[in-house]
């Protein structure tokens, strides 16, 4: 048993680590976050060049990693920072194209933007819902629907599509430009699109598409989750640093006990979260994969919440600030949640699964 | 033991219902039920109506132009203000000032600032919190120094909500540096527009903009805008504490919310049936209205003793803990029943057509994290727990 990382993940995590810090400070991030393109395409060419989305794809597909363990590496660090460049959407992409023979290279190298379109208004999880539909029409197809909070959409070249051909779920290629796109800021900061079809021309990318797609959710949870371990591990160690700094009484309000406990419960979850997001990494792939993502995303959601809930009161008034970074980290973690399947969402697949 | 309310009890909640059917403009109703930030005019439109039924100070005795009420008559007023979608009153004037006032201001006070109040003739904010000076309030360190006929204020205080509309505010400020902190506070009354006096505001946690710092420097107000006696002013603060939870449970509100989290289950659709359908998210609406249902009787139960004694307990801490806890599962289950349609910011998709959450509930997000601050405010959950454990269990 090792618990550590290969030398190889603890290079990237380090270069990582330090690019962002220094690159991505929480004021940059909250002046492109909220702001159309919703991230900063400068730093996005200099985070793909330090090979960021090359270690999310395996190398046969042209990548250099690609396992559970390489995406939470990236996703941690990116939560450190609460990063709002659309690495998830590029992640996504990459696992489904991954079941193809397409080439990655230009996705990879961050050249080319993707995002994945799954969701809609009224299946925001579950692919059962989707009503996007495909047909042939000439050498290809043509897609009609709508997808809703396709997360890097704005920023995207290309969307992969998951709609409906012949009643079987497949995924399609289009052109951003060939839809009618409307990219948004989100509550946490980042954007995310609507994206309308009306016959509009597409390619068809794979058939049959279901585990295809389930495999590109469960490496978003796996990313998602880390993320947020990443964000909360950020939070609380803020948290505990107010605690000892901010006086009131005439002591550091982190001398009552009261406060000591409830910071060591934030510990003790976030520890929990490590552990479930390092189990559910260790499964990405495997024929057990769905089963330990859904209980890490079902377990970060709980955790998400009482760190970031806690991390709030605890702070007593500042963390409500704008100004405070750490309401930045609180809106990330709590919004995580509502992405790719909740914690009661997941909760029903886990009981399922038994 | 009877549970039922009286008949007059009743008749009178028959008439604040009709009041409000026929009087609560159809646009002041919306804008509460889209849950964005409410306009200085909203707010003052809607006082002006109160005002003119004479319904404006609730907790305000018929002498000083109240309506007279006792606790449960502000209580059933909280429940249909609330049912119809009425703004909550703005309390700093109404809820907080006018009562110290009535109780501390001299004659001369309260013929000149009352009936302004009531007007809408003054817009008022209140002076506690300053930046090291929170939960342990009574540390506070704005300076009032007498000189003739003046006090001289230097400090800054901090949270004042509705600041940014204010005309005047009241302070604590400390006036003897010498004795037991407590001792060394007194009450002054603040034009806002005394040169001096700057107003910045503070960005919330959602993008919302209502609560400010304000700075004094060199600010010279008359000797006679201190309320009450000089170095009293601790006393008024914990006076003006005892008003402030009127209503402190907010139930009302909660009730509102539960049945809009029922509504919207019921629209929202998941996995091709609605929300409400989902065992899940039903327990956890279940859940809450359980709380709910048993903090309308903590509250009641509460009100009679008030009723009885004249005067609410400490045990209203209890109150303040455990409605704003409910109040505040009712807003994440708001938010999580739209699941991602909750993520985008506040009006990113105006004017688009392309909402993604039903009507009314594009600031579920938003409100659940602004409402985290009901459980900070007006002395946190943690500082209740204290008053409680030195006030109900003698430890």
């Amino acid at each position: 048993m090792n618990f550590d990382l290969t030398e190889d993940r603890q290079m990237l995590q380090d270069s990582l680590r330090r690019y962002l810090a220094d690159k991505y400070p929480v004021e940059h991030r909250n002046k492109v976050a909220y702001e159309a393109p919703f991230h900063d395409p400068a730093k996005w060419t200099e985070l793909t060049e330090l090979g960021a989305l090359y270690a999310l794809a395996p190398e046969e597909k042209g990548g250099m990693g690609g396992t559970g363990f390489d995406i939470s590496v990236v996703f941690e660090e990116l939560g450190r920072v609460i990063c709002p460049e659309p690495v998830l959407g590029a992640l996504m992409v990459s696992r489904i194209l991954s079941h193809t023979e397409a080439n990655q290279e230009a996705l990879l190298s961050g050249e080319m933007r993707g995002a994945v379109g799954l969701g809609e208004i009224e299946a925001p999880y579950d692919l059962d819902g989707i009503r996007t539909e495909a047909k042939a029409s000439g050498d290809g197809y043509v897609l009609s629907g709508r997808k809703t909070l396709v997360y890097g959409g704005h920023a995207a070249h290309h969307l992969l599509i998951a709609a409906r051909l012949d009643g079987e779920l497949a995924i399609f290629r289009i052109n951003a430009e060939d839809a009618d796109v409307t990219g948004y800021a989100m509550m946490d900061g980042g954007g995310a699109a609507e994206v309308i079809m009306e016959d509009t021309p597409a390619k068809l990318v794979l058939k049959n598409a279901g585990s295809a797609i389930e495999d590109a959710i469960n490496a978003g949870i796996v990313a998602l989750c880390a993320e947020a371990v990443g964000a909360m591990d950020v939070l609380h160690k803020m948290t505990v640093e107010y605690l000892g700094q901010r006086k009131q009484f005439g002591r550091p309000i982190g001398t009552f006990q009261v406060l000591q406990h409830r910071a060591v419960d934030m510990l003790t979850e976030i520890e929990q979260s490590r552990s479930i997001v390092i189990k559910a990494a260790a499964e990405l792939g495997g024929p057990d994969a769905s089963k330990y993502c859904s209980m890490a995303k079902n377990l970060i959601g709980r955790a998400g919440r009482l760190v970031a809930e806690e991390a709030i009161q605890m702070h007593g008034g500042i963390a409500m600030t704008w100004e405070y970074p750490g309401s930045h980290y609180a809106k990330r973690i709590i919004m995580i949640d509502a992405q790719l399947g909740d914690t009661d969402y997941h909760l029903m697949r886990v009981a399922q699964a038994a | 033991m009877d549970l039922n309310f009286t008949p007059e009890e009743e008749a009178f909640r028959q008439e604040v219902r009709d009041f409000f059917k026929e009087n609560l403009p159809d646009d002041i109703r919306d804008a509460v039920k889209n849950g964005g930030e409410l306009t200085k005019e909203i707010m003052e439109r809607y006082h002006a109506i109160l005002n003119k039924q004479g319904w404006l100070g609730i907790t305000w005795p018929k002498e000083y132009g109240g309506p007279g009420w006792g606790p449960v008559e502000r209580h059933i007023f909280d429940e249909e203000s609330c049912a119809a979608y009425a703004p909550r009153i703005v309390p700093f004037g109404l809820s907080m000032l006018g009562p110290v006032l009535q109780k501390f201001g001299t004659q001369e006070q309260k013929d000149y600032y009352l009936p302004r109040i009531l007007n809408g003739d003054d817009w008022w904010c209140q002076g506690y919190s300053e930046p090291g000076a929170g939960s342990d309030l009574a540390s506070l360190k704005t300076r009032a120094v007498r000189d003739g006929d003046e006090w001289v204020i230097n400090g800054q205080k901090t949270w004042t909500t509705l600041g940014q509309h204010a005309d005047w505010i009241f302070c604590l400020c400390r006036t003897d540096p010498d004795v037991k902190q407590q001792e060394g506070i007194s009450f002054i009354l603040v034009d806002m527009s005394t040169p001096g006096v700057e107003v910045r505001p503070i960005k919330l946690i959602e993008g919302g903009h209502e609560v400010n710092e304000v700075f004094f420097t060199d600010v010279r107000v008359p000797y006679g805008n201190l309320v009450g006696e000089e170095n009293k002013g601790w006393t008024i603060a914990k006076y003006l504490l005892t008003h402030e939870r009127t209503g402190i449970a907010g139930v009302g509100l909660s009730m509102l919310e539960l049945e809009e989290v029922k509504a919207l289950s019921k629209k929202v659709m998941r996995g091709g049936k609605p929300l409400s359908e989902d065992p899940l998210f039903a327990a956890r609406v279940a859940q809450a209205e359980i709380d709910l249902e048993a903090m309308k009787l903590t509250n009641l139960r509460m009100l009679f003793t008030a009723q009885k004694n004249g005067a609410p307990g400490p045990e209203t801490s209890i109150l303040k803990i455990k409605g704003t806890v409910i109040n505040q599962e009712l807003k994440d289950l708001a938010r999580r029943a739209l699941g991602p349609n909750a993520a985008p910011f506040p009006g990113s998709l105006a004017g688009s057509n392309l909402d993604v959450a039903p009507e009314g509930n594009a600031n579920n997000a938003a409100r659940y994290f602004n409402n985290r601050k009901t459980s900070i405010f007006g002395g946190s959950n943690e500082i209740q727990r204290n008053i409680l454990t030195k006030t109900m269990l003698g430890l």
